[in-house]
């Protein structure tokens, strides 16, 4: 791409916002009940961490796996494809994040043991995902019907996960992070550009995610320098 | 090359002589001015349809009849050429939707773009573009932002002489790359180039409408509204006495009549999601014109407001 310094982040956005929100408002009628389902798989992710983080580690890994692979699969490259062929490259992407997930399923290879401050950060995130998230279209007067819910829209699904992973342990998160946050960047610029207020959410939920890594962070170090 | 009175009633006597045909005295009160291709001499109406944005709508069937009815009322009014891209999401296919809705309407000038950064990949992705469409052959394919121009032009250069696209073009937006677009004009035997200009950008006016003018290529107006965004700033504003003189009721009307009296400008592609707004645009293009006097109070007074 030449002179590539003249281009502006709404010289590549291909639709209008009315066509992005109706997209919304199809998809949902399309799945319509299965968000009863994938809010009640967002509940027991939030339990399961709660209350029993040791003997269920690998079953929340894998409700995150199935939903990332599946909101790829019907929403990027089923439905935002259609209006912006960039989705087709980003739905691998999610994909690759099932995987991974899969991976971190069968190798038990995270525990979801972390307390204290960035715990605490991680819950609101994931309320915020589950709760917060549908209700930011009928507060900004486009109906519940352009909602976007955890495991059904990209959005939620991504919040959620940076969550769930601000919860966890484990030599795995390196390879996990990266997709969830960068998709939250990539959200945050589209709706940024589109003019649509909700372009914060994604935003503040990285810079909370942000916030409790580097506390923890900084714990660990204070905690295995020498005293 | 300024725009003197002369050159201004050059290209306005062909404009006024069409609107003023006794045939079909009627519709042609209302119908839009054509303007010679300068190729062929073949007259088209000097305002179009653009697809950028407009016509992404998916699968949605609501806004796939809703983008129908605006090429309905396109034709109606007396439109021909519509101008898409494999950049634009789901346009093509869009279009085809329309098209074959409206029974392929004989009035259609198709104006396509090839856009890949692989001169190979260029000949399946016109004929993929074509599909969408379903029309036989395009009118127009123009290399889409200069993208591998060399190995395009080579391929629509063939094209057109075994027939499979009547006219060949290059496309450029929001002022960029001008030096090359001004190479290619000079050396190469293009029928159209596409560019960006309207009241506040009027780079083009300097070399390339001029060069166009000089060398015969056809000249398509892009972003006649700064994709929208000069409408919006003019939303709510009056629209200033002397603009009555023009015939105009609206600041788009007033912003295509800028656009479409100058001499070197073949059709303006505006595009838009909305009946009136296509019935409102083509009707700029009939009735009188601005002269350069005009031109330059219209310029000034929309980029004081």
């Amino acid at each position: 791409m030449s002179e590539w310094w003249t281009y502006r982040a709404g010289d590549f956005l291909l639709f209008s916002p009315r066509v992005y929100w109706r997209m919304f408002e199809s998809h949902n009628a399309a799945l319509w009940p299965l968000h009863v389902l994938t809010l009640a798989a967002g509940l027991t992710i939030i339990l399961l961490i709660a209350w029993r983080p040791g003997t269920w580690a690998r079953w929340l890994t894998l409700i995150l796996a199935i939903l990332w692979i599946f909101v790829g699969w019907s929403f990027l490259w089923q439905r935002y494809a259609t209006i912006n062929w960039a989705a087709a490259y980003v739905a691998p992407a999610f994909v690759v994040e099932g995987v991974l997930l899969l991976v971190a399923s069968s190798l038990n290879g995270l525990a979801f043991d972390r307390r204290g401050p960035a715990g605490w950060i991680g819950y609101l995130i994931l309320a915020f995902a589950l709760v917060g998230q549908p209700l930011l279209a009928p507060l900004q007067g486009r109906g519940w019907a352009s909602s976007e819910v955890f495991g059904i829209a990209p959005d939620p699904t991504a919040i959620a996960t940076t969550g769930v992973l601000l919860l966890a342990r484990g030599r795995l998160l390196p390879v996990l992070l990266p997709i969830p946050v960068l998709w939250c960047l990539l959200s945050g610029i589209t709706l940024r550009t589109m003019g649509e207020p909700q372009a914060w959410a994604p935003y503040a939920a990285l810079a909370l995610a942000a916030a409790g890594w580097i506390w923890t962070i900084i714990r660990q170090r204070r905690s295995s320098s020498p005293a | 090359m300024r725009t003197t009175r002369r050159t201004f009633l050059q290209a306005s006597t062909a404009t006024a002589a069409t609107a003023l045909l006794p045939s079909a005295l009627h519709a042609q009160a209302d119908a839009p001015a054509r303007r010679p291709i300068p190729s062929t001499r073949e007259e088209i109406p000097i305002v179009g349809l653009g697809t950028w944005i407009t016509f992404n709508v998916g699968n949605d069937p609501a806004l796939r009849d809703e983008c129908a009815r605006v090429m309905a009322a396109f034709f109606e009014s007396g439109g021909r050429m519509i101008d898409s891209s494999p950049m634009y999401g789901s346009s093509q296919p869009v279009i085809g939707y329309g098209l074959q809705k409206l029974g392929r309407p004989s009035a259609l000038f198709s104006a396509e773009k090839v856009w890949t950064s692989s001169g190979a990949a260029g000949p399946p992705q016109i004929e993929q573009s074509r599909r969408f469409w379903g029309v036989p052959k395009f009118d127009l394919v123009q290399v889409h932002n200069l993208l591998a121009w060399k190995a395009h032009l080579q391929t629509l250069f063939q094209m057109k002489a075994t027939g499979t696209v009547r006219y060949v073009g290059i496309t450029t937006s929001e002022g960029r790359r001008h030096d090359l677009v001004e190479q290619i004009m000079r050396n190469e035997p293009i029928d159209f180039v596409q560019l960006s200009y309207n009241v506040a950008d009027r780079e083009a006016e300097a070399r390339l409408l001029p060069l166009a003018s000089e060398r015969g290529i056809a000249v398509i107006v892009n972003r006649p509204f700064r994709q929208g965004a000069l409408t919006q700033r003019l939303q709510g504003k009056s629209l200033p006495e002397w603009a009555a003189e023009l015939g105009v009721s609206s600041w788009a009307q007033l912003m295509l009549k800028f656009i479409l009296s100058h001499p070197a400008v073949t059709v303006a592609i505006p595009a838009t999601t909305r009946v009136d707004h296509v019935r409102e645009n083509l009707s700029a293009a009939a009735g009188p014109m601005p002269d350069p006097a005009m031109r330059e109070r219209i310029s000034a007074h929309v980029k004081a407001l």
